[in-house]
């Protein structure tokens, strides 16, 4: 069976002190927006930012790559989990809802 | 109630200290995260989905007004104004920023509280019955003995690296409101020859191979109990299995190598474990039950309760549903519903949780309960003051009149919060209860629970759920499948999965169809869903959720 065509995906974590959902972005920054993350479409340069990113401890916790797609304002994600995460709980408005 | 001893506050306020250092040192970059991680988790904090989550024990659900007004303010000033109830009797902050968990942990400490063991593969929070001391038929209080086991259990050396993490729960009840046959030790209270003792079950669990707890012994005097199960877990400790986390709780080891097996090394572990015990255990139960002494009823506790339930309807309607009988007369045990039609099932605001604090204190001999089934107690509540105590209830959305019925769900966090889940739970609770609430069938259907769980590891505990739901992620979109006839009360049982899942949008009607088919099926209104499930079986229940033209989409998932 011949392998998987690799498919786009963000570097997405939490952020050590708050806790919050972040993305790398393409300054290889941390951004609290997944429309500013950098998406990445080939699987060298994923597993290098994984490394990276595991090497910062010191800024996030259990960094991972998500599955994700070009949006017309950035990357999307294509799994409901990873959406939630862009947005915060259903129940109320808090996490990266609150306030918008 | 409970005081903190000397012993009790230094360990506390020490562990306090040593975190305190340990999140230092985390975020000073000298502890990496796989370093850190089981430190935290040892004092019960969790990263989840979108924020870190501060688990807190609440010993055997039993607080007084003091500790409740510290949660709230806990709620407020570090986190966003509310506190999550949890079904093993627990307090979630949801929000928790990592350097504010040290000065959590201190106002907890402030108030003989902690979040120690609440994570982790240790002995858990222990739970019992959320009416205890206070039902009417009641063998014995289980919390002294429960308070025993949190002093035993909490940093027991021998225990701290178990297989995998292990619940204990306690009646004194026949009715068994503690679940215990879905625990990995159940103790049930009991009499015996004049005697108080216990039956051990053991081998319990809910999650991905869901069992009912096995017998391991009839009675156990109240004298051989903390070396009897020192002896389980110690069995346990050695036998249970480490090489797979799916196959490392307790019912597992007791169904691969028998409850015989089993009870034969117990018994052959106790004698050796009976001879270190001195009997400071005794001595120490005794203490501790005296702090358990029932509190001075008074004499005069009815007054006009039953007049104004002749007088006002809104009044007799929630005293019905939401009062439970006391052992003394002129008393009822209050249940509090923490599940008004749409909130979120087990959560309280600050201002909430102050009110049932003052209305506790005022009222009712200052104690209160939180309930595995996410709701507030005021267990000894003289039925005089209960007209207040409803129309302040009112006044802040907490006198919902569903205690028992179809929008009493429980429901754990699911995908909303929890980084395990793979579906969401509270918004189908919400559901569930805003279309039952809408069409006015709730007292209609009567007694019924409902049980949601957003993953397989079932902390909604929906295997025992008279409905049953369990979430799951199929091929990238949510899921519930749902089980039937599930029972946690003294004769549990593991409900039976209906057939192929439904789609987040499909639920809410499945369900509808299964509580119609019930009411066009059951004898009369005597005859609660569950026994109508006893004596149908599933299938004209399966008929009403999968033969229908509308349900074709929902059945296209076959999974």
């Amino acid at each position: 069976m011949p392998p998987r065509p690799f498919t786009p995906k963000v570097l997405t974590a939490n952020a050590l002190l708050e806790g919050d959902v972040v993305w790398l972005d393409a300054d290889g920054e941390w951004t609290r927006r997944m429309e500013e993350a950098a998406l990445i479409e080939d699987e060298a340069s994923a597993e290098l930012h994984l490394l990276d990113a595991h090497a910062r401890a010191h800024e996030v916790v259990g960094p991972y790559l998500a599955e994700a797609r070009r949006g017309s304002h950035g990357p999307e994600p294509t799994h409901f989990r990873e959406a939630f995460r862009t947005r915060g709980p259903s129940n109320y408005p808090h996490g990266k809802q609150e306030g918008q | 109630m409970y005081r903190y001893s000397e012993f009790d506050e230094s360990f506390v306020r020490s562990r306090v200290a040593q975190f305190r250092a340990q999140v230092e040192r985390r975020i000073d970059g000298s502890l990496t995260e796989d370093e850190f991680k089981p430190l935290r988790l040892m004092n019960g904090l969790y990263l989840q989905l979108h924020a870190y989550m501060l688990r807190v024990a609440i010993p055997y659900g039993t607080l007084d007004s003091r500790q409740m007004r510290q949660l709230a303010l806990i709620a407020d000033r570090w986190d966003k104004g509310y506190g999550h109830f949890t079904t093993r009797q627990n307090i979630q902050f949801n929000w928790p920023k990592l350097a504010d968990v040290p000065d959590m942990l201190e106002a907890l400490a402030d108030v003989g509280m902690h979040a120690i063991q609440t994570s982790g593969n240790t002995i858990r929070n222990v739970t019992a019955d959320h009416f205890a001391g206070a039902a009417a038929g009641e063998v014995a209080d289980p919390r002294p003995v429960a308070e025993l086991i949190r002093q035993w259990s909490t940093d027991h050396p021998e225990f701290q690296f178990l297989p995998r993490k292990f619940k204990v729960a306690v009646t004194g009840h026949p009715d068994d409101r503690a679940v215990t046959a879905a625990h990995d030790i159940g103790l049930r209270l009991v009499e015996r020859d004049g005697q108080i003792g216990a039956t051990v079950l053991a081998g319990g669990g809910l999650g991905r191979t869901p069992m009912i707890g096995k017998v391991l012994a009839d009675f156990v005097p109240l004298a051989d109990l903390l070396p009897y199960l020192e002896a389980v877990v110690a069995v346990y400790n050695l036998l249970g299995r480490r090489d797979n986390k799916y196959k490392a709780r307790i019912k597992i080891t007791v169904h691969e190598n028998g409850i015989e097996e089993i009870r034969a090394q117990v018994e052959a572990e106790f004698v050796d474990r009976k001879r270190l015990f001195s009997g400071v255990d005794q001595a120490m139960l005794a203490a501790i039950t005296t702090q358990f002494a029932p509190p001075a009823f008074e004499a005069e506790a009815e007054g006009d309760y039953e007049t104004w339930r002749a007088v006002d309807p809104v009044f007799r309607a929630f005293t019905d549903t939401n009062v439970t009988p006391h052992r003394q007369p002129g008393y009822a045990i209050l249940t509090v519903s923490l599940k008004a039609h749409g909130a979120t099932p087990g959560d309280a605001t600050s201002d909430q949780m102050r009110l049932l604090a003052d209305l506790a204190e005022r009222y009712a001999h200052d104690e209160l309960r939180i309930s595995h089934e996410q709701n507030v107690i005021l267990p000894h509540l003289p039925k005089r003051h209960l007209k207040a105590v409803h129309d302040a209830l009112l006044a802040a959305g907490l006198a919902t009149a569903n205690v028992g019925l179809v929008s009493d769900i429980i429901a754990c966090p699911g995908m909303d919060y929890c980084a395990l889940a793979t579906a969401r739970s509270i918004p189908v609770a919400q559901g569930i209860a805003l279309r039952f609430e809408e069409l006015r069938l709730e007292h209609e259907i009567g007694p019924l629970k409902i049980k949601i769980s957003g993953c397989i590891n079932a902390c909604g505990h929906h295997h025992v759920g008279h409905i049953g739901i369990l979430g799951l992620d199929r091929a990238g979109v949510e899921n519930y499948q749902i089980t039937l006839g599930g029972d946690g009360g003294p004769d549990a049982v593991i409900g039976e999965r209906t057939g192929p899942g439904f789609a987040y949008d499909q639920i809410i009607p499945a369900v509808e169809r299964i509580l119609r088919a019930y009411l066009a099926l059951r004898e009369g209104p005597g005859e609660t869903f569950l026994d109508a499930y006893r004596r149908l079986g599933m299938e004209p229940f399966k008929a009403a959720l999968y033969d229908t033209e509308e349900t074709d989409g929902a059945r296209a998932d076959a999974a």
